[in-house]
């Protein structure tokens, strides 16, 4: 078994594209869950519609990306409203099951929308006037050292994202510790002490929503361009989902923790992959297939999530007595 | 190319989501790792109704004189090898197959660090379902199979109703129970070789013992007593599922499977539709069960207490009602019904992983429709959520149908909150 192999693409996919894309989303969501208190469960929804916004504008409209990104945040903002209007005013289980709904309404309407390229989506060369501006020189090859490297594109996408990251990660940390941040944890903490007070509570909420939502919309127009394609089936709940193990994991209502969080579940999941293979392959594990491996990651995801929840629901960076909210 | 019946046209789309979300687990992690030199290029070509079309042949063309050629398997795949970093050309020969295909035959790929799939339809075009004409016929026929949806629906809310009810939890496992009632019948029926018209009571019955009281006693009983709060509580729930999930696919595989007995019964003619005895009969004793534990909840002492409970616990836990028996019963009497409604949807359609989580939301459509923890309300519920999804099929594309029935939901829900049955409280 060649650990050093397994161990490089593991960090590689711990900072690498697929973590990148779960960790702007799920910024995200700590946004609104973590500091709002808001159980939004249909964050894909917002990801798909930042995805379709760039797909869309790209390659069936053949406008430029820059186009694309603006309505994405547009369409980030109506849906963030569209949602939250009607919304906010329920009990957080119906905000849950109201929210997972609309995500799944997105889906299976994107896939029935010929514009949208039906249940095969969107492909094309979303990317290339992003590909464009890669600064890397095309003599480079590979960049990194040894197994640990990235191609001369994903090496941009790679820089970029995690610029994208520092930025919204900043902007969060900055907006939390403002006036406004604290009438927003607040309202997670009680929200009827803060109407006492006089603020206005829907309204708040219905901003962490949008900016929580405008976030989701980033990944997916990230993973749009990196992936040059949107295919309405990886918008499923489970992408939500994913995106709560991630937020847990690192600590919710942490600046820090949707990072951590993102890059650890990639790291584990990658390293739990690769040691099976290799272990299947070389034959030091017996008991199990090759296609019983995918499987089994999932399985230790649904229990690490459990386990988490019970034991340790602030995860690694996070303060448990930010934690207990509640519904009823 | 031979047509094939609408029966199997139905399982040929269950096939196909399973495939899509099996590719979906793939792509979510495997995807980025494979080196430069091994990507491969899966081409899918089926057709409207999403048959796999197999002896298709494609081409893959890329630059410095890449080329490549497959041919679809039954499945309607074809896998090609393709070089990374590249902008690659798939064009499938038409003269290999018999229908013109929708969006043309050539498309342009970009390929960067990973698989990809490229899928060709073939068909007339125009989108799929909901178009042809609406006639009283297919208005019957779409009202029966919504009428036997909705068994299947009531049986499983009327479950997750109670547990809301008498614990709070918002289960979002429960779908897992419908799957895992079925397995339980599939194993006894496949491997045990028994008949399922044994193989099914006793599979309710383990799924009562073990995935309901079973799981009240080994995972929520003890969190209840630890006061874990009912977000956290919902959130476990969900790992629940996922662990379960996949547990169901690493023993049993992603594929569909039937049981052994009327898996391809044929239907029979009733003036102006056709039903499947099986069907019949699995809707007549879905009206038994439904009524009697209606019935069981409206009189029998533990019914009362069930209903207390699930009005005010800390009052009827005062008036001396044992609140944890109450709630050990719910879960035994919710995870028998939704093992029945496994065995139901197994038998009339198949038995996949995922089953249940598929129609969760229908769940929580009908229970939020009739009204969060009311009895009658997720029957209610049930039925307009069922037939709905069915009906809609007139108007909208059939990927649209659940859709339709969470759109209702939302709609609901805002103009009427606490559901068609629900009394006004508290939902804000």
């Amino acid at each position: 078994m060649d650990f050093g192999f397994i161990l490089s693409q593991s960090i590689t996919q711990a900072i690498g594209v697929t973590a990148i894309i779960y960790c702007i989303a799920a910024i995200g969501l700590n946004v609104q869950f973590g500091y709002g208190g808001l159980l939004n469960f249909g964050q894909v929804g917002f990801v798909a519609i930042g995805a379709y916004s760039v797909g869309a504008t790209v390659v069936k409209v053949g406008s430029s990306l820059w186009l694309g990104i603006i309505i994405g945040i547009l369409l980030g903002v109506a849906l963030a409203l569209l949602l939250g209007i009607p919304t906010l005013r329920l009990r957080a289980d119906y905000l849950a099951i109201v929210t997972i709904a609309a995500s799944e309404i997105i889906r299976f309407a994107s896939k029935s929308i010929d514009f949208l390229g039906g249940a095969q989506g969107v492909t094309g060369p979303i990317g290339a006037d992003f590909y464009a501006l890669n600064p890397f020189p095309e003599s480079l090859d590979r960049i990194g050292f040894g197994d640990f490297s990235f191609t001369r594109i994903d090496m941009w996408l790679v820089v970029t994202g995690w610029a994208i990251i520092a930025l919204i990660t900043l902007l969060t940390w900055a907006l939390m510790r403002s006036p406004w941040g604290r009438v927003v944890k607040g309202i997670r903490e009680d929200e009827d002490a803060v109407r006492s007070l006089g603020k206005n509570t829907y309204l708040f909420k219905l901003q962490v929503l949008i900016l929580g939502g405008v976030f989701g919309s980033f990944a997916g127009m990230y993973s749009a361009v990196a992936k040059g394609a949107v295919q309405p089936d990886g918008f499923v709940p489970d992408f939500t989902f994913f995106l709560y193990v991630m937020l847990i994991l690192g600590g919710t209502a942490r600046v820090m923790g949707p990072l951590l969080g993102a890059a650890i579940f990639w790291f584990l999941l990658v390293f739990v992959e690769q040691t099976l293979k290799e272990g299947v392959s070389s034959g030091v594990i017996s008991f199990i297939t090759t296609t019983q491996i995918g499987p089994i990651r999932f399985i230790l995801v649904g229990i690490g999530l459990m386990l988490l929840m019970i034991f340790r629901p602030q995860g690694i960076l996070g303060d448990r007595k930010e934690l207990m909210l509640d519904a009823r | 190319m031979h047509q094939r019946t609408k029966g199997s046209s139905a399982r040929w789309l269950l096939r196909l989501v399973i495939v899509g979300l099996l590719g979906l687990g793939v792509s979510l992690g495997l995807a980025p790792s494979a080196s430069a030199e091994d990507l491969q290029l899966t081409v899918r070509v089926q057709d409207e109704e999403r048959n796999a079309i197999p002896d298709a042949a494609v081409t893959v063309e890329g630059p410095d004189g890449f080329s490549a050629a497959g041919v679809t398997d039954g499945e309607g795949l074809a896998l090609v090898p393709i070089p990374a970093n590249t902008t690659v050309t798939v064009t499938l020969d038409e003269a290999t197959v018999t229908q013109p295909v929708i969006e043309g035959n050539v498309r342009e790929v970009q390929i960067l660090s990973r698989d990809k799939t490229v899928i060709f339809r073939l068909g007339e075009g125009g989108g799929g379902g909901g178009g042809s004409s609406i006639t009283l016929e297919r208005v019957l026929q779409l009202l029966f199979g919504g009428v036997v949806l909705s068994f299947i629906i009531a049986l499983a809310s009327l479950g997750l109703s109670l547990i809301f009810g008498t614990t709070g939890l918002t289960n979002f496992s429960h779908g897992e129970l419908l799957t895992l009632g079925a397995f339980t019948a599939l194993v006894l029926n496949t491997a045990g070789g028994l008949n399922i018209i044994i193989a099914a009571p006793i599979a309710i019955a383990i799924s009562a013992a073990l995935w309901g009281w079973g799981q009240n006693q080994l995972l929520w009983k003890p969190l209840r007593r630890k006061g874990t709060g009912l977000i956290a509580a919902m959130i476990v729930s969900i790992g629940l599922a996922i662990t379960i999930r996949y547990l169901i696919v690493f023993f049993f595989g992603g594929a569909p499977k039937s049981f052994e007995q009327f898996a391809g019964q044929a239907p029979i003619d009733l003036g102006p539709i056709f039903v499947t005895p099986k069907e019949l009969i699995l809707s007549g004793i879905a009206i038994v069960v439904l009524t009697v534990t209606v019935w069981w909840l409206k009189v029998s002492r533990l019914g009362k207490a069930t209903r207390a409970v699930s009005d005010n616990p800390a009052l009827a836990s005062s008036s001396g009602v044992n609140v944890e028996l109450v709630i050990s019963a719910v879960w035994i009497l919710g995870a028998a019904l939704a093992a029945y409604a496994g065995v139901f949807l197994g038998l009339t359609q198949n038995v996949v992983w995922t089953m249940g989580q598929y129609l969760l939301l229908t769940f929580f459509a009908a229970v939020v429709l009739g009204g969060l923890g009311t009895i009658g309300g997720a029957i209610v519920g049930s039925f307009v959520v069922g037939i709905t999804v069915q009906l809609s099929t007139l108007l909208v594309p059939t990927e649209l149908k659940t859709a339709a029935a969470l759109f209702l939901m939302i709609i609901l829900l805002l103009i009427r909150p606490q559901g068609l049955l629900g009394r006004r409280e508290r939902v804000g």
